[in-house]
C-alpha cells in the first residue's frame, strides 16, 4: 500500500491529475448507469405486465420464463450486473415505438444534434462573449444595463414558443428563412462520412448541399443558443471585471499599452480559460435543450426521438438517450478540465 | 480543482452579518419585476371577474382572430384564449411554486447533512448530486414522468429529482464555513445537539442566501414545467396550461394567436421572477454570492 502511495505521488502533477479525472470520469459513468438502471428497471413497477399483452401477462407459465429470460428472478444487484453486461455489449433494449435496438437509433439520429448542438455552441460564444465584455468595459453604464436585460431575456424566455415564433416571422410571413428540417423537401443527403450535413457536404465539395444545410440550421441553432448566449455573457462579464481588477492589467495600463491591447490581451486571456469551463457545462444544457427545438424545427435528431418515444411512453429509448447525453456532458466535461489544466498549471496545485 | 470537477470550482463562502449590501429596493428592474410578478398573482386571484369567459368554456366560434369581443382571439375548440391565459397562471404559479419548495427543502436538507457533518456522509451526498447534475434535465425528468405517467404533479415530482443537487451544493458550501465558527461551536461545547445546533445557529445565515437562489430558481421552474407540458408529458387537456397551449398552436401553425399569448405570459412570469432574483444576487454580499454561480 506504501510503496502505491509512493509511486502515486513519484508520478508527474500533470500525469496525477489527468489519471485522477480520468478515474472520476469513469465512476460517474458508472453512476450513471447505477440511476438508469434504477429508473427502468425498478420503477416501472411491473416490467412484465409492461411488456407481456394482458392474455400472456395471465399465464403463470410465459411470466415465469419471461422473468427468467431477463433475469428478472435474480436479486437486484446481479440484475444491475447483468444490465451493465448488456450495456457494455451496446444492448440499450429495443425500442417500443421504432422496433429496433436504441443504439441503432441513436447512431441514426446523433449526429444531427451534435451538429446543430456545436453551430449553437459557436453562436452562444461569439455572442455571449462580445456582449459580457461590452458590458464589462461599460460597467454600470447603459450598455451594460442593456445587456443585463437581453440576457436575463435570454434565460427566461421559453425556447420552444421562440422557435415557433421565428419560424412563424421568418419562414411563413417574410420567407427568408427556409422551412424546417436538415434540407429542402427532397433534397439529396450528402454522401454520409459522418452524418453532419455541413460537414459531409463541404468534405465532398457539394457547394449547393452545403448552402442549403447552412441555411436550414442557421434558425434552430440561434433559436437553442439563446439561452446559452444569456449565461455566456454574465459569466464574460464577472470574469472580465474580476480580470481587469488584476494588478497586471493596471501595469499594463500604466505602461501605456493602448486599451484595445490591454483588454484583448491582457484581461481576456484568464476570463476565457474560465469561459470554457462553463462553455463544457452548458454544451450538456444544450444538448437536452434540443428535445424541445428539434420537435418544433423537425430536426431529425436525438432531441426528437426522445420527444416521440415520451409520448409514447418508450422508457428505454428516452434512458438510452439521456445515457448518451449524460455520458457527453461527462466526456466534454473531462476533456475541458484537462485542456484547461494544460493551459494553466495553476489548476494542478492540490 | 477538487475532486468533483465536474461541477465549477468549490467555492467558498464566508458568512457575514449583513446579507444585503445595498438595498434591493431602490434598484429599478428589481421593482419592475417585483411588480410584474404582483401583477401576475393579482391576475391568477382576480380571473373569474377579469375575464368573461371561463377557461373550458366552448361557446364561440372557432379559430377567431383577435377581436373586442374575443381579445386574444379563441382556438380550436371555440374557446375564449383571453380567458385561458388569465386561468393559466392558475396552473403554472401554484405547481412552480410546489416544485421550488420541495426542490429546496431536500436539497437544503441533503445539503446541510453533507456540510455539518462532511467525512463519506458528504462525498456520498455530493457525488449523488454531481451524478443528477450529469444529467440532462429535461430528458431524465420525461423518462421519470415516462415512468411515473403523465401529469402535472408527476412532472413536479420529476423535476425535484434534477433539481435539488442546486440548493445542496449552496447551502453545503455555506455550512463548511459556518459550522467553524465560534458559535457554533460554543454551542456544540455546551452540549447542544446537532439538529439544534443545525436549526438554531446555522439556519438563519443560510436562509437569506437561499429566499434569493429560491426566486432564481422559480423562473426555471416555471420554464420546465411548461416545457414538459409543452411535450405532452405536464397537464392534460382541457386543462388551461400556457405550455400546452403552445403545443396546441403549434399544430396551427397560421393561427398565431393561440400559442403567441401563452408563450409571453410564460416570459413574463419568468424574465419577472429573474428580475427579481438576480437583483437579490446581486444585493447579496459579494462573497456570499459567490456560492451561486
Amino acid at each position: 500500500m506504501s510503496y502505491l502511495r509512493t509511486s502515486w505521488y513519484a508520478l508527474p502533477n500533470l500525469l496525477r491529475f489527468v489519471l485522477r479525472r480520468l478515474f472520476v470520469g469513469v465512476l460517474l459513468c458508472l453512476g450513471v448507469t447505477l440511476i438508469s438502471f434504477i429508473l427502468t428497471q425498478v420503477v416501472p413497477g411491473d416490467p412484465v405486465s409492461a411488456n407481456l399483452g394482458d392474455r400472456a401477462a395471465s399465464d403463470p407459465v410465459i411470466v415465469a420464463v419471461f422473468r427468467e429470460r431477463y433475469g428478472l428472478d435474480k436479486p437486484l444487484p446481479e440484475q444491475y450486473a447483468l444490465y451493465l453486461q448488456r450495456l457494455v455489449q451496446g444492448d440499450l433494449g429495443e425500442s417500443q415505438q421504432t422496433h429496433r435496438p436504441v443504439t441503432t437509433d441513436l447512431g441514426q439520429y446523433l449526429p444531427a444534434t451534435i451538429e446543430l448542438a456545436s453551430a449553437a455552441m459557436i453562436l452562444a460564444l461569439v455572442f455571449g462573449i462580445a456582449l459580457g465584455v461590452i458590458a464589462a468595459i461599460k460597467r454600470d453604464g447603459w450598455p451594460d444595463q442593456l445587456i443585463r436585460i437581453i440576457s436575463l431575456a435570454g434565460v427566461s424566455v421559453p425556447t420552444f414558443w421562440l422557435a415557433l415564433v421565428t419560424l412563424y416571422v421568418f419562414f411563413f410571413k417574410l420567407g427568408i428563412a427556409p422551412g424546417v428540417g436538415r434540407l429542402n423537401p427532397g433534397g439529396k443527403a450528402p454522401p454520409a462520412i459522418t452524418n453532419m450535413f455541413t460537414i459531409d457536404s463541404l468534405l465532398t465539395g457539394q457547394w449547393a448541399t452545403f448552402s442549403t444545410a447552412i441555411s436550414h440550421i442557421v434558425l434552430p441553432a440561434l433559436v437553442l443558443a439563446i439561452y446559452t448566449v444569456g449565461s455566456i455573457t454574465r459569466f464574460t462579464r464577472a470574469a472580465m471585471l474580476e480580470s481587469l481588477n488584476q494588478d497586471y492589467v493596471r501595469s499594463a495600463r500604466a505602461k501605456g499599452l493602448p486599451e484595445r491591447t490591454v483588454i484583448l490581451r491582457h484581461a481576456m486571456r484568464p476570463a476565457l480559460a474560465a469561459i470554457v469551463t462553463v462553455a463544457g457545462m452548458a454544451f450538456g444544457r444544450m444538448l437536452s435543450g434540443t428535445v424541445l427545438v428539434e420537435s418544433v424545427f423537425s430536426w431529425p435528431g436525438i432531441g426528437q426521438y426522445a420527444y416521440k418515444s415520451a409520448l409514447a411512453l418508450d422508457l428505454r429509448a428516452i434512458m438510452g438517450v439521456s445515457l448518451v447525453v449524460a455520458v457527453i456532458y461527462i466526456v466534454v466535461n473531462m476533456a475541458v478540465d484537462l485542456i484547461y489544466a494544460l493551459i494553466d498549471p495553476r489548476i494542478r496545485l492540490g | 480543482m477538487s475532486e468533483s470537477s465536474l461541477s465549477a470550482p468549490e467555492l467558498v463562502v464566508l458568512p457575514r452579518r449583513r446579507f444585503l449590501r445595498r438595498s434591493a429596493w431602490t434598484q429599478p428592474l428589481g421593482l419592475v419585476g417585483l411588480a410584474l410578478l404582483v401583477a401576475i398573482v393579482l391576475m391568477a386571484v382576480l380571473a373569474p371577474w377579469l375575464s368573461a369567459h371561463g377557461p373550458i368554456e366552448q361557446g364561440a366560434r372557432r379559430f377567431m382572430a383577435p377581436s373586442a369581443e374575443h381579445w386574444f382571439g379563441t382556438d380550436q375548440l371555440g374557446r375564449d384564449v383571453f380567458a385561458r391565459v388569465i386561468y393559466g397562471a392558475r396552473v403554472s404559479l401554484p405547481y412552480a411554486l410546489q416544485l421550488v419548495i420541495m426542490a429546496s427543502v431536500i436539497g437544503t436538507i441533503a445539503g446541510a447533512i453533507a456540510g455539518y457533518f462532511g467525512g463519506w456522509i458528504d462525498g456520498v451526498i455530493m457525488r449523488a448530486a454531481d451524478l443528477v447534475m450529469a444529467f440532462p434535465d429535461i430528458i431524465l425528468a420525461m423518462a421519470v414522468v415516462a415512468a411515473l405517467g403523465p401529469g402535472l404533479f408527476n412532472a413536479v415530482l420529476a423535476v425535484v429529482v434534477v433539481s435539488w443537487p442546486i440548493y445542496a451544493r449552496v447551502v453545503r458550501s455555506m455550512l463548511l464555513t459556518i459550522r467553524d465558527e465560534p458559535y457554533v461551536q460554543s454551542s456544540r461545547l455546551l452540549g447542544v445537539s446537532s439538529a439544534r445546533a443545525l436549526w438554531v445557529d446555522v439556519r438563519p445565515n443560510v436562509v437569506g442566501p437561499l429566499i434569493v437562489l429560491a426566486a432564481l430558481e422559480f423562473g426555471h421552474a416555471v420554464l420546465i414545467l411548461a416545457g414538459l407540458s409543452f411535450l405532452g408529458l405536464g397537464a392534460q387537456p382541457p386543462a388551461p396550461e400556457w405550455g400546452s397551449m403552445v403545443s396546441d398552436g403549434s399544430k396551427y401553425f397560421d393561427k398565431w394567436w393561440l400559442s403567441v399569448f401563452p408563450g409571453l405570459a410564460i416570459l413574463l412570469v419568468v424574465l419577472a421572477a429573474n428580475f427579481v432574483g438576480d437583483t437579490l444576487r446581486d444585493a447579496l454580499d459579494p462573497r456570499t454570492a459567490k456560492a451561486f454561480r
